[in-house]
């Protein structure tokens, strides 16, 4: 592997060549805004549609999951342009979340908080009309507690449990705004084929996936 | 046939599911003119054959789960012994089918895609039945009805009424 250099934000960097761009800004200290992307995945689901960054000789602002750095390659992931595009892309995420911080066992660690912060961009934002699920919290796993109301759908659930453990209890399923990650049956009572690998509630960037165990012990901390 | 599936009636799909399988090759392009097959044989899909289905394609039924619940064309409940099918193509919507489907939610008080307690009627939206010169156009059972309005919507009712009224004599009568 050839050692590159490119400039991030007036910054020099240098990196491996075949280094995904997201990859290489989020290890040397440059935050962009993503919910989606794993390390593991060789094709990026490329669904959130934050993490977009200028590159010089670009005609538009591009996804920095779906690129792969070049010799010389000039980033700017701050404009006004790219926030532009990232505010109303996470203003949508935010119009189907439910926010509940106060109550969510995933405060203070969620993806979404550190995005709001760093986009500048209230969680109770008033841009787009909300259209909240309104489905039960799902407390029938031994392991985990899932929230519908609260998930993104960004899939990083559904493909460890289908592409990288080879198991698919996690899936899409419906279409359009009814479409959601769920299990064969809607409920988690029935699934048979789960192996508790842990690895999509630790891969769940929001409080829609969370360990039953950690609310207890944040419960017992509350009282 | 309105009881819930019992014992005798599971055995009776997975038979059915187990014949109409021997059609097909295990490969997973396979896994929608499956699900196309069970949906022309039981008028729906039971939970029963996407387990079968999946034990025979070797995928997840939570991945069937996924791939039959995003198309349209896939229902999960019996349909209704009349199924109204209210078209709100281009046509139709724009001669007021969305009135129309009011209406039959209203009377029938059920959403689109349910099914009355009865199981007399179900209500779906359709794309276009292909005669849109008639529009607002809705379809009961095989038969269209053009130009609809809220007020044709009782007498359908009606219709299907007196129908059932006069098979349940003749019915009681042959007993």
């Amino acid at each position: 592997m050839k050692a590159i250099s490119l400039i991030i934000d007036n910054q020099k960097v240098s990196a491996q060549e075949g280094d995904i761009l997201l990859w290489v800004a989020l290890k040397n200290g440059f935050y962009i805004p993503n919910v989606c992307a794993l390390k593991e995945r060789a094709v990026p689901f490329a669904g959130c549609r934050l993490c977009f960054v200028e590159i010089e000789g670009y005609p538009e602002p591009v996804t920095a999951c779906t690129e792969t750095i070049r010799e010389g390659m000039v980033v700017k992931t701050k404009t006004a342009t790219v926030q532009k595009l990232q505010r109303a892309a996470f203003e949508l995420i935010l119009s189907t979340h439910h926010v509940n911080c106060g109550h969510c066992g995933k405060n203070k660690k969620c993806e979404l908080q550190k995005i709001a912060l760093h986009l500048k961009v209230r969680l109770r934002s008033k841009r787009f009309r909300l259209i909240p699920k309104n489905l039960p919290l799902d407390e029938s796993h031994p392991l985990f507690t899932y929230d519908p109301d609260k998930c993104v759908l960004c899939g990083r659930c559904v493909w460890l449990c289908r592409e990288q453990q080879k198991v698919g209890t996690l899936n899409f399923a419906y279409r359009g705004f009814e479409m959601l990650v769920t299990t064969f049956g809607d409920s988690l009572a029935g699934v048979a084929n789960c192996t508790q690998c842990r690895k999509c509630v630790d891969a769940c960037p929001v409080g829609a996936l969370l360990f039953k165990e950690e609310q207890l012990i944040r419960e017992e901390h509350n009282a | 046939m309105t009881e819930p599936t019992n014992t005798i009636e599971e055995e009776k799909i997975q038979k059915e599911i187990h014949k109409l399988l021997q059609d097909f090759s295990s490969t997973r392009e396979n896994l929608i003119p499956i699900l196309q097959a069970i949906q022309t044989t039981f008028g729906f899909i039971p939970q029963e054959a996407l387990r079968e289905t999946a034990a025979f394609l070797k995928i997840s039924p939570g991945e069937i789960f996924g791939v039959a619940t995003f198309y349209n064309q896939f229902r999960f409940t019996p349909p209704g012994k009349h199924q109204v099918k209210v078209c709100l193509g281009t046509a139709c919507h724009i001669r007021g089918g969305d009135i129309i489907m009011e209406e039959w939610k209203r009377r029938l008080q059920i959403k689109e895609g349910g099914v009355t307690e009865d199981h007399e009627f179900g209500l779906e939206r359709v794309g276009c039945v292909g005669c849109c010169v008639l529009a607002p156009v809705v379809q009961v059972g095989d038969i269209v009805h053009g130009k609809m309005s809220p007020s044709v919507v009782n007498g359908i009712l009606l219709q299907c009424e007196l129908a059932k009224r006069e098979e349940d004599k003749t019915h009681n009568e042959t007993e």
